[in-house]
Formats: C-alpha cells, structure tokens, sequence
C-alpha cells in the first residue's frame, strides 16, 4: 500500500515535469506575453496520481488473488459459474435473449433497430473472423477485405447482370472464401507478425483497387441504387424493408452462429484449434496443415462475403471509403475483447462494441482512444476476454465414480 | 525379415555443420532400439528427418508399409509421414495446451477419422457416430495410460510425469507401427521412470509397436533396448545388444573419458 503510494507520487511528479512545457506555459506571439497556468499542472498531477494509484492496486489484487489459488485448495466454482452451466438456466437466458430480438423492432424507433443491425452484421463478421484468429489462430488484419468482395460482388452482379439478392448471397460468400483461398495460398508459410502484415497489405490492396479500377468498381463515387432484398415479391415501405432485413440478419446471426458452433466442435474444428496452439505438433500428429490453414481462411471469409452482400442491400450506396483498415480494426477488437474462440463473448463484444459509440456520441471523438484503453485493461487483468472459452467436457460411463473423488 | 524401417545413407546439414553423417540404421517390427550419444550427437536431427520435419541433404529412409510394400519417406510432409504409421514425441513437451487431455488424444485420431467439413456442419449419423467412436477411442487410451481422471482438464494444467504420459498416448493414437520417443524420462524421478518402463513394455508387448527410443536414463536403455545405437558428432559410433554396447571401447570413450565404466554413469 505505501509502495504504490510512493510511486504513484513518483509518477504523478514525473507526468507533471514531462507536459509541463505543453500544458503550463503558453507564450502568445503577439502580445508578447507568457502565460502561466499554474492550475493545470495541479489537475495533471492529481489525476495522474488518482489513476496510477488505481492501476497499482488493481494489479496487487490481481497478483496476490492469484497466489491465494495455486496455494490454497481449488476454490469452489463460483456462483455465476454454477449458474452458467446448469442447463436449464442457459436455455432460458438464450430464449430470453431470442426473444428480446425478436422484439426490438416493435419497441425501438426505426434508427435503432438499424443500429442493432449494423451490430448483427458486425457480429457475423466477427464470428467468421473468429474461426481464423480465435480457432485456428492466424492473425489475419485485413479481413474486411472479405467483406468488401461481398458487398462488390452484389453490387457489381445486380448492376451488370441484374442478379437478385437471394441469389448473390451465395454468389457473395463463395466469392469471398475464394479470395480467402487466394490469400491463403502465398501465406501458408508465414507465421505470427510477418501474416499480419501481409493479410494487412491484402486489405489495403483491394481497397485501392476498388478506389482506382473505374472501369470495375466506379472508384471512389461508389455504386448507387442497390436494390433491397426483395421478401416474397411483397411491395414494402422503406421502413418496412429495412425491418425486414433486420429479421434477416436476425436469421443469418442463428445461421452463423449455429454453423461456426458445429464447426468449433468437430473434427475441423480441433484441427484449427490445434494449429493455434502449435503447428509443428500438430503437423506431426498427422493434421495436413495446408488444408486447415486454408479451409480457415476460406470458412471465415465467407461469413464476411455474405455480410458484405446484406451491407450493401442495407446501405443501396457502397463506395471504398466503407471498408478502411479501421473496420479490420474493430473487427479485430471485437474478436480479442469477446475472447478468441468464444462465440458468445464474440457476440456480446460485437453488440457492445458498435452499439455503445453510438450511444455515447459525446465521446465519439474518442472512440479509438477508448477502445486502445478498454484493449490495453483487458489483456492485463482479463487476457482471456470477457466469456472465456470454454473446453468442452466429455462424459464417459466408467469415469463418473472416479470424477466424483476429485475435489 | 526385412526391416520396418530402413536408414541408408543419411546425412543432414546445416550450412557448413554436418548434423548427420552416413547413418544406417535399421529397425524390425515390435523390436526396440535405444539411439544414445551425448548431447548434440544428432539424435534429434535424426528424428526430424525420419519424420520429414527436415529434409535430409543426401540419403533416404524407407518404411515397410502396411500391405508389405516398401515407400520412401523422401519429400514426404510430417502429416503424411504420420499417416503411413511413423509417430513421435517431442524431447520438450509439445501438447495442446489450452485443449483438453481428451482433445489432445483425439487430434491423435485425426488422420484416421474421416469427416468433413459438409459433415461438420450437417452432424449427419455417419460424422457424429465417428465423433463418438474418436472420443471413446481417446478415451480407452487415456484410460491404459492411467490418465483418465484428467481427461477433461486442460493439457497444461497436467502433473509433468502425466503430460509425458499424455504425448506418449497422442501418439498411440496415431496407430503408428512405429513409435519415435525422445527423451521420454526427462526430469522423471525415479519412480514415474518405473511407471514409464511398464508402459513401454507393455506398448511393445500387446500393441506390438516398434519403437526407437532417445533417452539419456541407461537403466531405462539397458532395461528396454533390444539393440543399442550409440551417435557421436552425426556418426555411428557402436550398434549392438546392450551387453556388446557397453563393452564398447569407443562407447566408452566418448561417455566417460578413458577409466570410467559405464555402470557407475547410470
């Protein structure tokens, strides 16, 4: 405790001597004057102190929580953990959840439930980002490339060809796996920093592709009048429409989170997991990384494909400048805060992640600054996310009498 | 008999170091052969290639397949290597491990599962009785390896002489006819060395898996090895029976100096 005092004062000190020349003195040119704003060193210096102290202590507590556990005996699962995995208790929270989204059209205005489907398709991105990064482990940043090819590839087919919704919604997601396959063949060899910077070149590239190949993508003017999804040839209000593609994307989220789930736990799936953990090991245990590799890739992107196609119908108006670096971003975000593997903490970090700046615009010049912030606390105090993934657990006859033993 | 596996030639470079130098070598079905030599001798190097981790400069090795016919293991993948039958261990424990014990096993069971990703997503009949054969499958081996009880925690939160045990049984997963294990006892005490003795034997015994064996433990050699390879600086030094091995002058010489015998090292 005096500890962190002392070098919370030491910090306070140091941070109040480093932006003294910026914050206190201010020399006006014209007058010929310097001004002294002596009060603002105090405010820099309290809450330097007031935030340092904090950080301080939270890590204490996180270190010294920790010894208590290798030390004493295995601490009784808590009570939220109890709760979470009685069964019946899951099911009633997913119905809940269900059903809350199956209502938000009738009880939010209009705007919000556009919001809440820009969250949606946010969170299918993610989810299909997350078998890439979280399951098998590659990082990949310029995914919203993927995402780009579908909603192009919509664009473009409807404009040329006059190809319906329905029917590019494959197109899209087939698309896009097969950049995915692109990219994944010259990066098989790449491991860790060197594939996040070439997939970060692969985003950058089919951006400046679309801004500059008119003859393709109509560059940085965009494509106009996309059409809306049509439902059952039913003639629908734009306010209806867009309520009608928040249902679909209510849809497409169960799809992708059922598919991703079974994915998870198969065969696949362990073998994309195992590739994360070690790739050599797994190589030697007779996985063919070159096929998990590349299914991964194409698997995640297509997610992104079809999302792309359903942004497009959503917006009737795509150009480049919607698919920058910083969507890869907060993709990114979303994966790493909801906790790599975990499908619901990907879809409870999409939800808040696109929802909340939205609902907080006073700070929406901070945006990035908040969520570096929120990245940085949560890899020192919450490294695994906010839901942990958790493994799966195999109940077998002869065990349970020998699980019982165990404390 | 012809060999399970035959070395001939081998040689291994790494730009001007010579790793491995004309090594012969040769293993029987169901027989054990110990490879020593001090540290840096090459015996790793000579597992990386047999397992295609590293492609050998000059040399090749062949493995008397399944049907009788021989291959090469030339330019093959690790994978592929795997899947003709050749599966090892690492020397520094290599596991999964954020996955489960039984995951770990069943990754094992990956080259000889079939499902897809189709299956995966549609869980038909076929892919999900596979699954659940891949589990109790795991499982039987998790049991015979006296690891049952951990087999839903997280690998790395295993005891060290389990984890050993647990890499052991991945790669008995496999189904391989030969099993390559590398530096097996390291950092065991006595007794997980015992317990691991019994469960090569009994590998040998009732699987009837070939095994080749790295370990610097020469009371688990001499207990096990049917025939002993001694590597010194990438080359064959001795190859016999265990008697004959420790005899050897030249074995003698480059464990111990000149006096020494080789009982009092063990």
């Amino acid at each position: 405790m005096k500890a962190e005092f002392k070098k919370s004062l030491l910090a306070a000190l140091w941070f109040m001597f480093l932006t003294f020349p910026i914050t206190v003195v201010r020399v006006n040119t014209i007058e010929r004057t310097v001004a002294w704003r002596w009060e603002r060193l105090i405010w820099i210096g309290a809450a330097t102190f007031i935030l340092s102290f904090i950080w301080r202590r939270l890590l204490h507590r996180k270190q010294t929580g920790r010894r208590e556990v290798s030390a004493g005996e295995v601490r009784p699962p808590s009570r939220w953990k109890q709760m979470a995995a009685d069964p019946r208790l899951k099911g009633l929270a997913l119905s809940a959840a269900a059903l809350c989204f199956l209502v938000i059209p009738l009880l939010f205005s209009w705007n919000k439930t556009i919001l809440v489907t820009n969250a949606l398709i946010y969170v299918v991105i993610a989810l299909g980002l997350n078998i890439v990064v979280g399951l098998a482990g590659q990082l990949v940043l310029g995914y919203v490339a993927f995402f780009a090819v579908g909603a192009y590839s919509y664009a473009l087919l409807n404009y040329h060809f006059a190809v319906g919704f329905w029917a590019a919604l494959p197109m899209g997601a087939a698309l896009a796996a097969a950049f995915g396959l692109l990219l994944g063949f010259p990066v098989l060899r790449l491991r860790g920093d060197y594939l996040a910077i070439v997939t970060l070149g692969f985003g950058e590239i089919i951006r400046i592709v679309l801004e500059n190949w008119n003859a393709l993508s109509f560059g940085p003017s965009g494509i106009d009048n996309i059409p809306p999804p049509g439902f059952f040839g039913l003639a629908l209000t734009l306010r209806q429409t867009h309520i009608a593609i928040y249902y679909l994307m209510v849809a497409l989220t169960l799809l992708t989170i059922l598919v991703v789930h079974r994915l998870q736990h198969s065969r696949i799936g362990r073998s994309w997991e195992a590739l994360r953990e070690d790739e050599t090991a797994a190589q030697a245990m007779g996985i063919d990384t070159t096929g998990a590799k590349l299914s991964a890739f194409a698997l995640g992107a297509c997610w992104a494909g079809m999302a792309g196609v359903v942004f497009a119908a959503k917006q009737k108006f795509i150009n480049p400048g919607n698919f920058t670096i910083w969507e890869s971003i907060l993709v990114l975000c979303i994966v790493v805060l909801g906790g790599m593997g975990s499908i619901a903490g990907v879809v409870l970090a999409a939800l808040v992640l696109v929802i909340l700046p939205e609902a907080l615009r006073v700070f929406a010049d901070y945006r990035w600054l908040l969520f570096g912030a929120l990245l940085v606390l949560m890899m020192v105090f919450r490294p695994g996310g906010l839901v942990n993934a958790r493994r799966r657990a195999y109940a077998f006859e002869p065990s349970a009498p020998e699980k019982s033993e165990r404390p | 008999m012809t060999p399970l596996l035959a070395i001939r030639q081998l040689t291994m470079d790494f730009g001007g170091l010579r790793a491995l130098e004309a090594l012969d070598l040769s293993i029987h079905p169901a027989q054990t052969v110990a490879l020593i030599g001090p540290n840096g001798a090459g015996k790793t190097t000579l597992f990386n290639c047999i397992t295609g981790i590293y492609r050998p400069t000059a040399g090749e090795a062949r493995l008397q397949a399944a049907d009788g016919r021989s291959t090469s293991l030339q330019g093959l993948k690790p994978n592929q290597v795997t899947a003709l039958g050749i599966c090892r261990t690492f020397q520094n424990i290599r596991l999964f491990g954020h996955m489960s014990a039984l995951e770990n096993v069943m990754i094992g069971r990956h080259c000889r599962t079939r499902a897809g990703i189709a299956g995966a997503i549609l869980r038909n009949r076929r892919t999900r009785d596979e699954e659940r054969q891949a589990a109790d499958d795991s499982y039987r081996l998790l049991t015979k390896f006296g690891l049952a009880r951990h087999a839903n925690d997280p690998a790395n939160s295993l005891p060290y002489g389990a984890q050993r045990r647990l890499e052991i049984a991945r790669a008995m997963a496999t189904e391989p006819r030969l099993l390559l294990l590398d530096e097996p006892a390291a950092g065991m005490n006595a007794q997980e060395t015992q317990a691991l003795d019994r469960i090569i034997v009994r590998l040998r015994e009732e699987e009837g898996v070939a095994i080749l064996l790295i370990e610097h433990d020469m009371r688990l050699v001499m207990s096990l090895a049917q025939r002993i390879c001694v590597v010194d600086y990438g080359r064959k030094i001795a190859e016999g029976t265990p008697a004959e091995v420790r005899r050897n002058p030249a074995v003698i010489k480059a464990y111990l100096g000149e006096d020494e015998s080789m009982e009092a090292h063990a």
